[in-house]
């Protein structure tokens, strides 16, 4: 377990993205530094309220579009770097592009080594 | 006994055999991911029962002398009784034309499933099926199907001998029979909970497609086979069912082309299977190039037809009433025009016309009626229908204790 004093901050960063841009923000992370994070399939919907879709001439609106929810906590002095990464990365410019919001982590735990904090990044 | 013959119809009885699992896919794929095991289900159980029932009563009812007026077969075969594996029919042996002929049903009765799909107790179908196979199908298919011997000592159905209609594989029996008794089910049982409402989103279409293509592989031993030969007319019902098919894609394409501006896989399938049954009554009598008429208006009509259950207000889940019951009958009534040895543009005059229209409106009506009967009985005795929260969570953990999928994180929860 690391020894010396915790004297930074941890943040939370999640980004919701369109899935056809996950891999031009996995590269823009690695960019940056980030190794680790935790992605999900996910639906859901902002402004964009959705598509229609047609099935044997019945239309259907369909209000949950497929997303990208990824996790990555970063320290604090690396916030900015990694949420411009994503956020130009994941541009397309059009409705549906996705959100991105940072909270503060309180710590974090490396399961593996029992590494707590910075350490565990 | 003939072994060309006997070779071609071991084969297409396999080939018809594979449209049971080609039918549990195409459903399978268009219900959402709660209710697949559940309509999968009812295909196979129809694949379980159908053939023991054929096996006791079904077959002589349909392929026994008839008793009289063309309506139904005598008793002689019950249990199969009196022939062994030197019987013939025609010129191959007789327990493979049980087979074959027992397949036919088989598909017949898993067709009628698809309209009530999402809602049906298992139990209920489990008790319907033997029931219709008595009342519905060996009847129908006696009709149909027998033909009176060449020397006249055993009689056959009267659409086939009396009335002259021209069924070459199952227009009638098959198809115009599982779309009217699916539609008298789909009234008894009544719409799904959410139906207008909410969208009833096919959870997956590869298998859909895959379903479409394997029953299209299978309809070449239903068609061609029932030829009964492997001679010219086992050919010529082989490229009308190409023909048809391919035309029905186009057919149904063209109009989601008109109305929607694009073309849908979904519809694609849809538009095969509508060509694949609008031939079956006629793909021994038209020509190659009126396959395609038929097939081109078949996958048309029933792009429309499919519309027809939300302006009557009917839940025909899959839309068997639309492409069966509809594709079959014009497939009927095409043969009236297009029959190149009887049809009004071949200078037939509307005689046959009228035979064909009579064979569909009898047998229509014959299902819807009998069906509609059995389905009320068992709704009022054993219940039709899953309780609506078994509807709402799923029909596959309620009815069989499974569920399809594994959902782990991911957004399919949601929609399912």
């Amino acid at each position: 377990m690391a020894d010396r004093r915790w004297e930074g901050e941890l943040k939370l960063v999640t980004a919701v993205i369109k899935p056809h841009k996950w891999e031009d923000v996995r590269e823009a992370l690695a960019a940056v530094g980030i190794s680790g994070m935790t992605v999900m399939e996910a639906t859901g919907h902002g402004h964009q309220k959705g598509h229609t879709e047609v099935y044997r001439g019945a239309e259907y609106a369909v209000t949950l579009v497929p997303k990208i929810r990824l996790e990555v906590v970063v320290d604090d002095h690396d916030v900015d770097d990694v949420v411009q990464a994503i956020s130009t990365a994941a541009h397309t410019g059009k409705i549906g592009d996705g959100k991105i919001w940072v909270v503060p982590v309180d710590s974090i735990v490396r399961v593996r080594t029992g590494e707590t904090n910075e350490s565990a990044l | 006994m003939d072994t060309g013959d006997t070779a071609w119809l071991l084969a297409s009885t396999a080939l018809v055999l594979l449209m049971a699992p080609g039918l549990a896919f195409f459903y399978g794929g268009m219900v959402r991911s709660k209710s697949v095991l559940n309509i999968m289900m009812m295909v196979f159980y129809a694949l379980a029962i159908f053939p023991i029932v054929w096996f006791l009563f079904g077959y002589t009812m349909a392929f026994g002398n008839d008793v009289g007026l063309g309506l139904v077969g005598g008793g002689e075969f019950i249990g199969l009784r009196g022939i062994a594996p030197d019987t013939l029919t025609g010129t191959v042996p007789t327990y493979v034309f049980v087979v074959f002929q027992m397949l036919f049903g088989v598909i017949t009765v898993g067709l009628v499933a698809g309209a009530i799909a999402d809602r049906a107790k298992f139990a209920a179908w489990m008790v319907f099926v033997p029931i219709w196979v008595l009342l519905v199908y060996a009847p129908v298919a006696h009709w149909v199907f027998a033909f009176d011997s060449a020397d006249g000592s055993v009689k056959g159905g009267w659409i086939a001998n009396q009335l002259g209609a021209l069924d070459f594989a199952g227009g009638t029996a098959v198809e115009i029979n599982s779309g009217f008794s699916g539609l008298a089910l789909a009234i008894i049982v009544g719409r799904r909970v959410g139906w207008k409402r909410e969208p009833f989103r096919p959870h997956n279409l590869p298998a859909v497609l895959l379903g479409a293509g394997l029953l299209w592989f299978g309809w070449y031993g239903f068609n061609a086979g029932s030829a009964l030969a492997a001679n010219g007319t086992a050919g010529l019902a082989l490229i009308n069912t190409t023909g048809s098919a391919c035309a029905g894609i186009l057919g149904w394409l063209a109009v989601e082309f008109v109305r929607d501006r694009k073309g849908t896989s979904f519809g694609a399938a849809s538009g095969a299977i509508a060509g694949l049954v609008a031939i079956t009554p006629s793909c021994g009598v038209v020509s190659p190039m009126g396959s395609l008429v038929v097939g081109g208006l078949a996958g048309a009509v029933c792009a429309w037809a499919i519309g027809l259950k939300y302006k009557f207000d009917y839940d025909d889940s899959l839309d068997v009433v639309g492409v069966h019951g509809v594709g079959g009958i014009v497939g009927m009534l095409a043969i009236g025009f297009l029959a190149t040895e009887a049809g009004l543009f071949y200078g037939g005059g509307l005689e046959q016309l009228g035979r064909q229209a009579v064979a569909s409106a009898v047998v229509l009506v014959y299902a819807f009626v009998v069906t509609y009967m059995i389905g009320l009985a068992i709704d009022k005795t054993i219940g039709f229908r899953v309780e609506e929260d078994v509807e709402r969570s799923g029909i596959d953990q309620a009815e069989h204790l499974e569920t399809a999928y594994e959902h782990l994180g991911g957004g399919s929860t949601l929609g399912g």
